[in-house]
């Protein structure tokens, strides 16, 4: 039969877009990052992301196959979590320690909730939480494969030393692997911009009102506030953290708003608290918020504006 | 009478165990269970603050009146407490000091508020007694099995026994997010392999307004409704055989009276 006759029942248009094509690209999209994680820190940090990528797609297998349920590991979630929780290690964590935290990710915070789709915060960044309160030792020691120890930028500015912001653009920093780099991580956002699996509005309204809060509660100053804006995991976490599907609102408006209560809780804990970085923290509780917000930004149906 | 005692022990040890069927007292379960020393501590306390406040309110309960006998009942509690407390600090100190705000605390523990209004406010002395026993002992083995657990993760040691290098301690687990994940992992598995438990039998739907189940009920009325409930179940259930009866005995005389007139 021609497809121009064809008699059926909506939906009529159709999308190529599959879980497994946008999660492909978000991978790619991070190519950069790792690649640069890689040439800073060595092999090391090539075995942490192989870990923590085999710990989460070997979890979800096992657990599925152990519970009689369809295995979903071709869709790519799981590699990708694997890859954002691998960037988010410092490079000089013993090899157990990421393998433990895939094993977090996928299984208590993605599997017990019901799978991709139902999992109530980023699997990745709650993994990286649970290491972070279980071993804040090691999660923090920053050193480098060549036994180069030194504060994170973010930690020198809150010390007041001065710190290079070139080099911060570049990458030449200590911090996790993933995170130093910030032209690599540009790269790949730009890289997911171009095709449209992420839109500007949840980093645009994160960064924006990051800026704008720094700039006020912190120091007068334009430097001050781009150092911040390029220290730590705050663009890693921008494009690649707080624009996972799952636990981002779904309307213009809620995501909006979720990127404004991003920019604020990250200042906050930058500005005020206690550790120098508070972006994963920032993530997942914005991720708890976002039923909420979803209930304030239900769109007006058509028709029904003038009620 | 021996035999209701031992139905009383095991119903409060494994068919209503109060931490992981029937969600009592989470309080003290979330908090003080960071060894398996303070989760045996605390649950014996308990236990002994249970035993004699069934006892003394189910001896009692003729003579409190209706309308006071909640505000009696935290009076015989709180007297039981501040024994225990006094007890406990002459002589073992270093659990005093472990448990701290969480032993006057047992005087708004929900488990022993709960018994003494469900069950020791209704019911003989001897069973009440029983009953506050199999309580106490299935609460302190609820609490032991969650303390080891996070014990042995987060310190790395079986009652104060270390056996695993410090290196590889999980600290969250001696954290207050380890006791949720360790009580909700433990009262999963509880589900999982179908203890013998209030909670995992096979249910008959219920024609009572409130479904009739009371594992499942939001309500505070469940408890102390429980046997009223049970009763009114019953006799549904008679009623809807009666009915079913009655039905099937029209039919067939309807089916009879159509036969005999074909023949006619």
């Amino acid at each position: 039969m021609s497809k121009l006759l064809n008699v059926s029942s909506s939906p009529h248009v159709r999308d190529q877009v599959t879980t497994q094509n946008i999660m492909l690209d978000v991978a790619i999209a991070m190519i950069p990052a790792s690649a640069y994680g890689v040439y800073q820190f060595g092999v090391k940090a090539a075995l942490i992301l192989l870990i923590s990528v085999l710990s989460c797609v070997l979890s979800e297998y096992v657990f599925e196959s152990l519970m009689g349920k369809p295995i979903t590991v071709s869709d790519g979630s799981a590699l990708v979590t694997g890859m954002i929780l691998g960037l988010n290690m410092p490079p000089a964590i013993p090899l157990w320690i990421p393998f433990l935290g895939g094993v977090f990710a996928i299984i208590v915070v993605k599997m017990l909730y019901g799978g991709l789709g139902q999992n109530f915060m980023n699997p990745a960044l709650a993994a990286r939480c649970f290491l972070l309160i279980s071993f804040a030792g090691k999660m923090t020691d920053f050193t480098y494969s060549d036994a180069v120890a030194g504060p994170t930028p973010l930690a020198a500015l809150k010390a007041g030393e001065a710190v290079n912001l070139t080099s911060m653009f570049i990458g030449k920093i200590s911090g996790t692997i993933g995170e130093v780099s910030v032209i690599a991580l540009l790269v790949g956002a730009a890289y997911l911009l171009f095709r449209k699996v992420i839109s500007i509005t949840i980093p645009a309204a994160y960064l924006i009102t990051f800026a704008v809060f720094v700039f006020i509660f912190g120091q007068h100053d334009l430097t001050y506030v781009l150092t911040h804006l390029c220290g730590g995991g705050l663009i890693f976490g921008a494009f690649f953290m707080a624009t996972d599907y799952v636990t981002s609102p779904i309307t213009p408006k809620g995501q909006i708003l979720f990127g404004i209560l991003l920019g604020v809780l990250t200042g906050l804990f930058r500005l005020f608290g206690g550790s120098a970085e508070g972006v994963s923290y920032a993530i997942i509780i914005s991720n708890i918020l976002v039923p909420l917000i979803e209930k304030i930004s239900i769109p007006v149906a058509f028709g029904k504006e003038g009620k | 009478m021996n035999n209701k005692c031992m139905e009383r022990l095991y119903n409060g040890i494994v068919k209503e165990n109060p931490t992981f069927i029937l969600m009592l007292g989470m309080c003290p379960t979330l908090a003080v269970t960071t060894s398996a020393v303070n989760g045996v501590g605390m649950g014996l306390s308990t236990t002994v603050v249970l035993l004699f406040s069934n006892m003394l309110i189910s001896a009692l309960r003729n003579i409190i009146p209706d309308r006071v006998r909640i505000p009696a009942y935290i009076v015989v509690v709180a007297t039981l407490v501040t024994i225990v407390q006094l007890l406990l600090q002459a002589y073992v100190p270093s659990l005093y000091s472990a448990l701290g705000i969480y032993i006057p605390l047992i005087v708004v523990n929900c488990i022993i508020l709960g018994r003494a209004e469900s069950y020791a406010s209704k019911n003989g002395v001897m069973e009440s007694t029983f009953d506050g026993i199999g309580m106490g002992l299935g609460f302190t083995i609820a609490l032991t099995c969650i303390g080891l657990v996070r014990e042995l993760l987060g310190s790395g040691a079986v009652f104060g026994y270390t056996i695993i290098p410090e290196e590889f301690h999980i600290s969250i687990f001696v954290l207050a997010p380890g006791a949720f994940f360790v009580l909700s992992v433990l009262t999963a598995l509880q589900n999982k392999f179908k203890a013998p438990s209030a909670t995992n039998g096979s249910v008959p739907p219920s024609k009572l307004a409130c479904g009739g189940n009371c594992a499942s009920c939001t309500g505070s009325s469940c408890m102390s409704n429980h046997e009223v409930l049970q009763t009114r179940k019953k006799q549904m259930e008679e009623e809807a055989l009666a009915a079913k009866k009655a039905q099937a005995a029209k039919k067939e005389a309807e089916a009879k009276t159509a036969a005999s007139r074909k023949e006619e």
